[in-house]
């Protein structure tokens, strides 16, 4: 046979001839070795069928030569078999193997969020001006209790303080303070790299909010940043000790992910290093196999006997469940929080991952702005929503998605893609090859020390700081100065194109009413 | 069109925004006045309004009767009055039924039929239901003012009563005959909505129970807040946002026991900036406070005045958006939108203040004075009304 495979390169690296300094940089810099020095002409040569339109060489190329297009091969075309699906076919019968993939869902499904309007203030309420008044973001996760004691404080007492005439006398659980609705989800070292996790370390601290270690452990160089990091625990247990789950500001229990819920996770053995494999517990170059469900947990009963076991361990600190948005949700999450979670981290089918097969990537679960309405609504109907926070996750792409699902009824953020591009992060969907020539998603040496951590960390914060002031801009218009007044106030939010049904169970009302 | 109120949807109309003039007065030895004071007052401010709503709530008008649940009911047409009255007798003693007093006054038309119960809660009743009896009337309440149709309670407290409808306060004052009922606390409203249905239970005081509002401003947190009571068997129907202020108190202080002050500090909180800097166990207190009644917390522009069985509350927003002066002769506390309300009554008060935002201006009844008043006007105007009740209910 003549060919190797039926598939054409998805994209086309052009290079400018003239605008080429033959300087190489473009062999070097590139993860996926798309380039080829070629000796005899002393310039480059491009293999396409390795590109991944991951930019690295656009951005690094001195010249400016080069340009990535798309492979536009014309096929006659078909709206039920489109040149994706054929490619995908040709890709299975080559291979005979499942479709992989990275970050989140790529397909164009109905992005609720972009169908939503906010409300602003005219004439009869006045807007407030976030430059000139005070926008309050502090924003407390974990369990509240349903009331307050509060009694007259001892005649004098000076516990309460010169001018308060009160005692407080509830004991509130533990929470987690933080200065802006927004955190950073979870994202395992391993799947990135350690100047990543640095990286995210670093802004946590500064911005006031949490990063989340992902299922890989807790890198001993992590251990400064401690307070604003929540540890993982997920169905493979790496990494997980005593002293690591007492290291963690809070402890999260992975029961699934967004991208791909109800599968386990599998880092290949290329991936597991000297570093990774001490910090994961496992041996140097073994695959890393984290099971579809947690092997003790068959149940919610389980459940809560696994979110007591790490109260009891941690000193009762803050325990948050991280659940993949699925049909069932908001049962599942009223099951949650009755087994005793004081957080629940949702997350929506956008959400991104290392590595998921496409099938599950694609066509499991339910949008993140559904599952808030319906969680946040159910726990009020059962009277429970006070006795655990909730977290939005899997598909929050600007400040914009945040206000509204805040607006919806979540209580923060977490964003994982969206902090890897403000990293350098190209969104090319190649994750799981461990080639990133950004230096975030893979272990090669040559290619993680791209990434400075302290760069990054300024990148975040940035980027959390601008959102951060947008949200004010928000709450400014809406005419409230503390984030608790957008928090489920749906009253705030219109639905435009959506129908009934989705406004019905989003609790919007159309634009217009 | 006869309106006292719009029919309950889950999903309720668009609010009705708007501003207004409002005003407070309270006399803390319990000397009663007369309920002209807060007619006059409210008149002084009379541009605050657009005829679309007045009302006023006085405390300690019932002397005679101060043991009985009183409910203020508009009805829409003896359609509803029958239903009605078929549901109070179904779950209440009731004591004495009349029309609520009223004169024919020009502006005042499409009056509804005015009527009040007094209201005893039989013990079995109480049993059966495992409530308390202040519970009790809030689900009948409730029951009401969302199944019933053309039927609204305007109060439903002991000793205390809501006079509001549509028109000027100083034309509702005299078609109600405000001037002559006495009472130690008034307050007064005014109200100025920009859109027009013009119906009389969306006119201010809102009451529940002993507890009622009256509201200049707009509540921009109303999704969360109506949201946050409805966990609390709460149903907000009255297309209004000034019903969540009402329940709000009657949630904390009445339902979670809170002291008054700390409620006014959950609903028009400091700001963290100033937390952070307060003593520990302060500090303790406050970052508690905001944790847990986040939700109830009233943002946007207002100034309310809350009449209780005990005395008044004046409060602003976290930033005062929304006016409200206070002043103090003697034992008496006045509070009004502005200060020439309060000059109109008291032409001389021994000091006047501008209260800062978040900051309550309470005033209280002592227990002592309220019992000497009740005492009092027991001996002077009860007899005729104690020989009623033994005669309808058989009381002894």
């Amino acid at each position: 046979m003549a060919y190797t495979t039926f598939l054409p390169p998805e994209f086309r690296v052009v290079i400018d001839k003239e605008a080429c300094l033959q300087c190489g940089r473009c062999v070097q810099q590139c993860g996926w070795n798309v380039y080829t020095w070629d000796e005899t002409e002393q310039r480059p040569r491009p293999d396409h069928s390795k590109c991944s339109a991951c930019h690295r060489c656009v951005t690094f190329c001195p010249g400016g030569a080069i340009t990535v297009k798309r492979n536009d091969l014309t096929f006659k075309g078909s709206d039920s078999m489109s040149p994706e699906l054929v490619k995908a076919i040709w890709k299975q019968a080559e291979t005979g193997g499942v479709l992989l993939t990275g970050m989140g869902n790529d397909k164009p499904y109905l992005r609720i969020f972009d169908h939503l309007l906010l409300d602003a203030c005219q004439v009869t309420n006045p807007s407030i001006d976030p430059l000139r008044e005070p926008m309050e973001m502090r924003t407390f996760l974990g369990r509240k209790p349903d009331y307050l004691e509060v009694v007259p404080a001892a005649a004098g007492s000076r516990a309460a303080g010169p001018k308060s005439k009160y005692r407080l006398v509830t004991e509130l659980d533990r929470q987690l303070q933080l200065e802006t609705p927004i955190m950073f989800g979870g994202m395992s070292y391993g799947s990135v790299s350690l100047n990543v996790h640095r990286a995210l370390a670093m802004a946590a601290v500064e911005l006031g909010t949490f990063m989340n270690t992902g299922e890989g452990g807790l890198h001993a160089d992590l251990e400064p940043y401690q307070d604003h990091i929540i540890v993982q625990c997920a169905s493979g247990r790496f990494g997980v000790d005593t002293s690591y789950l007492q290291a963690g500001a809070a402890v999260e229990i992975k029961i699934g992910q967004g991208a791909k819920p109800g599968i386990g996770g599998h880092l290949p053995g290329e991936k597991i290093d000297y570093q990774v494999s001490i910090t994961r517990m496992i041996p140097q170059g073994t695959d890393a196999l984290s099971p579809a469900p947690h092997h003790d947990i068959y149940s919610i009963e389980d459940l809560r006997q696994l979110i007591y076991a790490l109260k009891e361990a941690t000193g009762y600190k803050p325990i948050s469940v991280k659940i993949a948005a699925v049909h069932n949700v908001a049962a599942i999450a009223s099951g949650v929080v009755r087994a005793g979670a004081d957080i629940i981290y949702l997350d929506g089918f956008r959400g991104g991952t290392g590595a998921s097969p496409t099938i599950i990537r694609d066509h499991v679960g339910l949008p993140i702005e559904i599952a808030v309405a319906t969680v946040d609504q159910r726990l009020r109907d059962e009277g429970i929503r006070n006795r655990a926070s909730i977290v939005a996750a899997g598909g929050i792409r600007s400040s914009a998605d945040v206000v509204k699902a805040i607006a919806l009824g979540a209580d923060a953020c977490a964003i994982g893609t969206a902090a890897l591009v403000a990293l350098g992060c190209h969104v090319c969907q190649k994750c799981h090859t461990g080639c990133c020539s950004w230096g975030i998603c893979t272990q090669r040496p040559e290619l993680t020390r791209r990434l400075d951590p302290e760069w990054g960390a300024a990148q975040l914060i940035n980027l959390v700081h601008a959102w951060t002031h947008e949200i004010a801009e928000v709450l400014g218009a809406l005419g409230v100065n503390a984030i608790e007044s957008l928090r489920g106030s749906r009253e705030r939010l219109r639905g435009l194109g959506l129908d009934q049904t989705v406004l019905d169970i989003l609790g919007v009302k159309a634009a217009g009413l | 069109m006869r309106s006292v109120r719009p029919a309950y949807r889950e999903e309720s109309e668009p609010r009705i925004l708007g501003g207004c003039g409002l005003m407070g007065v309270c006399d803390q030895s319990g000397k009663r006045m007369s309920g002209e004071l807060a007619v006059r007052a409210m008149a002084s401010m009379h541009d605050r309004g657009n005829g679309l709503g007045g009302g006023f709530a006085g405390y300690g008008i019932y002397p005679e009767l101060p043991d009985f649940f009183c409910f203020h009911l508009l009805y829409n047409d003896e359609v509803a009055k029958d239903d009605t009255e078929f549901y109070l007798k179904k779950h209440f003693k009731v004591v004495i039924e009349e029309p609520i007093p009223t004169k024919p006054v020009r502006g005042i038309e499409n009056e509804p039929i005015l009527w009040r119960y007094f209201l005893d809660i039989p013990e079995e009743r109480l049993v059966e239901t495992q409530l308390s009896a202040e519970d009790y009337v809030v689900h009948t309440v409730m029951d009401i003012n969302t199944y019933l149709d053309g039927a609204f309670v305007a109060s439903s407290g002991k000793n205390m009563g809501a006079f509001k409808g549509v028109g000027f306060p100083e034309e509702i004052g005299e078609f109600f005959r405000i001037d002559e009922y006495k009472g130690w606390t008034w307050t007064g409203h005014g109200r100025f909505p920009t859109n027009t249905p013009g119906w009389w239970g969306g006119a201010h005081p809102f009451a529940l129970l002993d507890y009622s509002i009256v509201h200049n401003g707009e509540i921009s947190s109303y999704g969360i807040n109506r949201r946050y009571l409805e966990m609390f068997g709460y149903k907000c129907s009255l297309q209004t946002d000034t019903e969540v202020v009402t329940y709000l108190f009657d949630l904390m202080l009445r339902r979670h026991g809170l002291p008054v002050e700390i409620a006014c500090k959950a609903l028009a909180s400091p700001f963290w900036k100033d937390i952070d800097l307060m003593p520990k166990e302060q500090r303790r207190l406050y970052t508690a406070l905001r944790l847990v009644y986040g939700s109830a917390l009233l943002n946007g522009p207002f100034a309310i005045v809350l009449g209780m069985a005990d005395g008044m509350v004046a409060l602003n927003d976290r930033i005062k958006l929304r006016p409200l002066v206070a002043a103090r002769h003697g034992d008496v506390v006045y509070v009004a939108s502005e200060e020439s309300a309060i000059r109109e009554i008291c032409p001389h008060p021994e000091e006047s203040w501008m209260p800062q935002a978040g900051e309550p201006v309470i005033a209280r009844v002592s227990e002592k004075g309220r019992r000497k008043a009740l005492t009092q006007a027991k001996q002077s105007a009860g007899q005729r009304r104690i020989a009623q009740i033994h005669t309808t209910a058989g009381v002894t």
